[in-house]
């Protein structure tokens, strides 16, 4: 990743930071300028919203064959979390073993190196899950 | 809008094609489909060619010029049309449309991708980069992955099993078998299917298509001159296409793929067809996954019926729905942005009764499903036996 697409990103990779409709209060993550449920409507009235970091397992898998970048870290559990927000967010799962993670499971955010873009690149950093403590 | 007919079918052999680049494979199938129909390179007046990743996967854009020129076709106005998987099936919708709308009589589609000149961890970061990359991909889900957690999501809420998914791979197998263009043309028995190592669980080897290389092309004509051709017609009879958001996570009921529901809605009322009335269906099943969910959002079956549908072998050769004749994509290939014409080419094959061994009996409908990414884009055309 450039450096300029990371600064772009950066609020949300480490604060969680999405939008709240007005109109309908839906929550968003990350960040759209529509909200597809009241579209015009929206426009102009998505707020800051800076999610809680916690949520519940929709669903998981164990990753064998990663792409390039992820080889390191390999195998690792990856999840769909749904977010006490509504919102649902991907991610790594971290600190469970694989056989204890179930749906409903409780997760939080934590902060965790991603990956480095190439052996010269930048290590950029981001959020991950982890069972909730 | 008229009538639409593909009067002509080529296809290269699907599979790790070292000695073929894109631009010969696309030739071959193109020329193939035109000999096939007896069109005159003077009469084609427009090409889409549904194309994923060429800049990546060969460092080269804008190929579909590239590929007319060097047929011998550099008048010919030439367009890449890319939707991920689903690139092929849109390049057909497009020629579809260019013809029904009256703008062309005479037009090419076609699909080509060069997936082994990178790595596989390369093609698989290019290919899941038709999910969403900067918010799914880029904190580890590989395009397995994504899949993987559909099918958990399935067979918690539905009871699907890891038996269920690894006989759609064995069905599709065993048509590949039958098929001299598939990558696979052997069957492996369940228990092969279910000891593979796993990719993204409970995905294993078994449950994921391979990437690979390959090329397909249709001829396109209005129904009042398909009969002045060589090429024995198939008539389009429906066409539709749908929608839903890029990331999986952006989705509330992950069991089933909204763009997929609403494209078959779509492609029945334009045919005035309904599900039952389907005799073989090419399915997009990437993963065995796909075909479960595909078959269900299809209407072939109940949702959550998919699973034990398969393992009362209704969706078999010959049985209820023959589904992936061909061998579909985990045995005849995924050349991704060609599927939908690979798919095009065995529905018209089947719909002319030269498929051989592997005939479904007496077919008067057939259906192609075309998915991009992990279901952010999807199209089906419904196909029918000219007389
Ligand atoms: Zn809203």
């Amino acid at each position: 990743m450039n450096i300029p697409r990371l600064w772009r990103e950066i609020r949300q990779r480490y604060q969680g930071i999405g939008v709240e409709c007005e109109p309908c209060g839906r929550v968003y993550f990350p960040p759209r300028e529509v909200c597809p449920h009241c579209r015009r409507g929206s426009i102009g009235n998505l707020n800051e919203y800076e999610l809680g970091g916690k949520g519940k397992v929709v669903t998981y898998t164990q990753v064998h064959e990663p792409m390039e970048d992820y080889k390191m870290m390999v195998p690792y559990i990856m999840v769909i979390v749904e977010m006490d927000e509504d919102v649902r967010m991907t991610g790594q799962l971290v600190d469970v073993e694989y056989e204890d993670v179930e749906p409903g499971m409780e997760v939080e955010v934590t902060i965790r190196r991603l990956g480095e873009e190439s052996p010269s690149g930048i290590i950029y950093y981001g959020y991950k899950f982890r069972p909730t403590r | 809008m008229r009538d639409v007919a593909i009067i002509g079918i080529g296809e290269t052999k699907i599979g790790e094609l070292w000695n073929q680049s894109l631009r010969e494979l696309g030739i071959h199938a193109g020329l193939g489909a035109i000999r096939d129909a007896g069109v005159t390179g003077e009469e084609i007046e427009k090409m889409y060619i549904g194309n994923m990743s060429a800049g990546r996967l060969i460092n080269q854009e804008h190929i579909a010029p590239m590929i007319a020129d060097y047929a011998g076709l550099d008048d010919v106005p030439a367009v890449r049309i890319e939707s991920g998987g689903a690139s092929g099936g849109m390049a057909l919708a497009q020629g579809y449309m260019a013809v029904a709308s009256g703008i062309h009589d005479v037009v090419v589609v076609g699909g080509a991708e060069k997936m082994t000149d990178v790595g596989d961890e390369e093609a698989k970061k290019i290919l899941s980069s038709t999910a969403d990359w900067e918010w799914e991909s880029t904190f580890g889900a590989t395009f397995d992955s994504l899949y993987a957690m559909m099918a958990r999501y399935h067979m918690r809420k539905h009871g699907t099993t890891k038996e269920q998914l690894g006989m759609v791979s064995v069905k599709n197998h065993s048509n590949g078998a039958l098929n001299p263009n598939a990558q696979f043309q052997r069957a492996f028995p369940l228990k092969v299917v279910l000891g593979a190592p796993p990719v993204a669980e409970p995905l294993g080897m078994f449950d994921c298509a391979p990437l690979s290389d390959g090329a397909a092309a249709c001829v396109l004509v209005s129904e009042d001159i398909a009969e002045s051709y060589n090429g024995e017609p198939v008539r389009i009879l429906g066409l539709g296409m749908g929608g839903d958001h890029m990331a999986v996570h952006d989705r509330r009921d992950i069991d089933a793929m909204k763009a997929t529901r609403h494209a078959a809605r779509n492609a029945y009322d334009m045919a005035g067809l309904e599900p039952k009335d389907i005799d073989f269906a090419e399915v997009h099943d990437n993963y065995t996954i796909s075909e479960i969910m595909a078959i269900e959002d299809l209407g072939f079956f109940s949702k959550g019926d998919g699973g034990p549908a398969t393992e009362r072998g209704d969706t078999s050769l010959n049985s209820k729905i023959s589904i992936n004749t061909s061998g579909g994509l985990k045995a005849k290939g995924q050349p991704v942005g060609a599927v939908g014409i690979n798919q095009a080419v065995e529905a018209v094959i089947q719909l002319r009764e030269d498929a051989g061994d592997r005939q479904v009996e007496d077919p008067l409908y057939g259906l192609t499903h075309n998915v991009g990414g992990t279901g952010a884009s999807a199209v089906v055309h419904i196909l029918e036996r000219w007389s």
